[in-house]
């Protein structure tokens, strides 16, 4: 699937990234900054300080209607009826056989009205998803990919950093609101994929570029999807296309939380029949014993596959997540990873694999 | 990382690695141009010595927090040094490619192989 240089995306912030000097690569049908100093750089801006990433790759789907909050709890594996006004919930997106379309952030900005994150490869399969299953309900769905810039705001300092720019107080950890940022009406959500406190911003694309210029002037260091992998593996987030994939579901992907199979969503029933039986496998955290770096695709001797492999910034060790038989899943368990035909050590650990307390 | 530099005295190999020939023997590592493409490198996994190493074939692996590189053999010969410092200070070969940042030193088993090389104009050409 090698992608045509003439046919990528840019963002509207494509101009800055290029004055910037960042390294600019295909990402799902976008040309994105991996990196702009350095990706060990920018990871620890993120853990220590703030920093920004350009997200407005990813997708958005609008849901209003009657029966709006009727046609997600349908389709999204979360309870959506739990979400308050103003508040944000992740969820999975399921087959009938609770294979795993996507994972989503859905946001509640009124009683019937609600906004998806999609990730960026996958938003236009998943917008004809909600578009066929909208006619079953008295709901609208709208695609609103092209209208959104999406930053990023990430890091112990950010709430600070974006507070002095803001006309109000931020919202709450998992809640949104409509906020004036250096100017520019935008949606704030207090969500974000590093493990760190920080926020997200949804806004018109046009005027992207001189929040973005503010954000940098207060002092928050530009970081690329590089870094934003590096760290949100460090806590073992979940990432579509390595981790999570039509062939697993849910409760394989230890997502099993997020899964709420009493609303009745397509694929409760798979989901259900797997947690009341137990998977055959497992996605499980792991940190290598020595030397080695995983990567995604190593086998695991004596079966299973790694889906997300690196060099942690933070623990400067190779981390990785696999999908392991359910019998070797458990923390402690000691595995070999085959990297490259050299076999490394690994013990299977909790989630997360780095919090503050090992810095 | 240093600004880009591609020193007179070596011989460069398309697929980015260079070779200072001293006598019979000669030492590899990579150019700037290669470890710029990488990024940060964090493991070099190096070959031992005594092994022989192939012109054009892969004979160590370098990786960056991204991606994992195969390093080819600009010449053929047998490894007699290996860089035991990049184990611990892989970064060496972001910031010294040249110099700390060597990876091998060989003993040539075919030292005309060299007239297949780039010299310094050639390879700075090629980048372009």
């Amino acid at each position: 699937m090698a992608a045509q240089p003439e046919t990528l995306r840019r963002t509207p912030l494509f101009d800055r990234h290029k004055a910037l000097g960042a390294k600019l690569v295909p990402f799902a049908g976008w040309e994105m900054p991996v990196q702009y100093t350095g990706i060990r750089e920018e990871h620890q801006a993120v853990r220590t300080g703030v920093g920004v990433f350009d997200v407005s790759h990813m997708g958005e789907i609008e849901t209003r209607g009657r029966n709006a909050a009727g046609l997600l709890q349908r389709l999204v594996s979360n309870d959506v009826r739990r979400i308050p006004e103003g508040g944000a919930q992740y969820s999975v997106l399921c087959r009938d056989d609770g294979g795993i379309l996507d994972d989503l952030f859905t946001y509640r900005l009124a009683d019937e009205h609600f906004l998806t994150v999609t990730n960026a490869a996958n938003h236009e399969p998943d917008f004809r998803w909600f578009e066929q299953h909208a006619s079953e309900f008295d709901a609208d769905v709208r695609d609103c990919a092209s209208y959104y810039a999406m930053l990023a705001v990430q890091g112990p300092e950010a709430p600070a950093l974006v507070r002095a720019l803001s006309d109000g107080r931020l919202p709450a950890r998992f809640h949104c609101c409509q906020r004036d940022i250096a100017g520019v009406p935008m949606l704030v959500a207090s969500t974000g994929y590093t493990g760190e406190e920080g926020v997200e911003l949804l806004m018109d694309g046009d005027r992207a570029p001189q929040v973005w210029d503010a954000i940098v002037a207060a002092g928050a260091t530009p970081a690329g999807l590089g870094a934003r992998d590096t760290l949100r593996l460090e806590v073992c987030y979940p990432l579509y296309g390595n981790d999570l994939s039509v062939d697993r579901g849910p409760i394989e992907a230890g997502l099993g939380w997020a899964a709420k199979e009493a609303t009745g969503f397509i694929g409760a029933e798979a989901v259900a029949r797997t947690r009341a039986e137990g998977p055959r496998e497992k996605l499980a955290p792991f940190v290598i014993d020595g030397q080695g770096i995983p990567r995604p695709g190593n086998p695991v001797v004596g079966g299973g596959e790694v889906t997300s492999g690196t060099m942690s910034p933070s623990l400067g060790v190779g981390i990785g997540m696999a999908y392991v038989p359910t019998d070797r899943a458990a923390p402690a368990t000691r595995l070999e990873i085959d990297v490259r035909g050299k076999t490394r050590p690994a013990v299977v650990k909790r989630k997360p694999l780095y919090t503050r307390e090992d810095s | 990382m240093a600004e880009a530099s591609y020193p007179e005295d070596l011989l460069y190999h398309a697929e980015h690695d260079w070779a200072r020939i001293e006598g019979e023997e000669a030492t590899f590592g990579i150019t700037w141009y290669a470890q710029d493409q990488l990024g940060e490198v964090v493991f070099f996994d190096p070959p031992e010595v005594g092994t022989t190493v192939t012109k054009d074939e892969p004979y160590a692996e370098v990786e960056s927090v991204k991606a994992v590189s195969d390093v080819f053999a600009p010449l053929s010969g047998e490894i007699v040094g290996v860089n035991e410092a990049l184990g611990d200070k892989p970064e060496a070969i972001n910031d010294d490619p040249y110099g700390s940042g060597w990876m091998v030193r060989i003993k040539l088993s075919n030292p005309s192989e060299a007239d297949a090389l780039m010299d310094q104009p050639a390879y700075t050409q090629s980048l372009t």
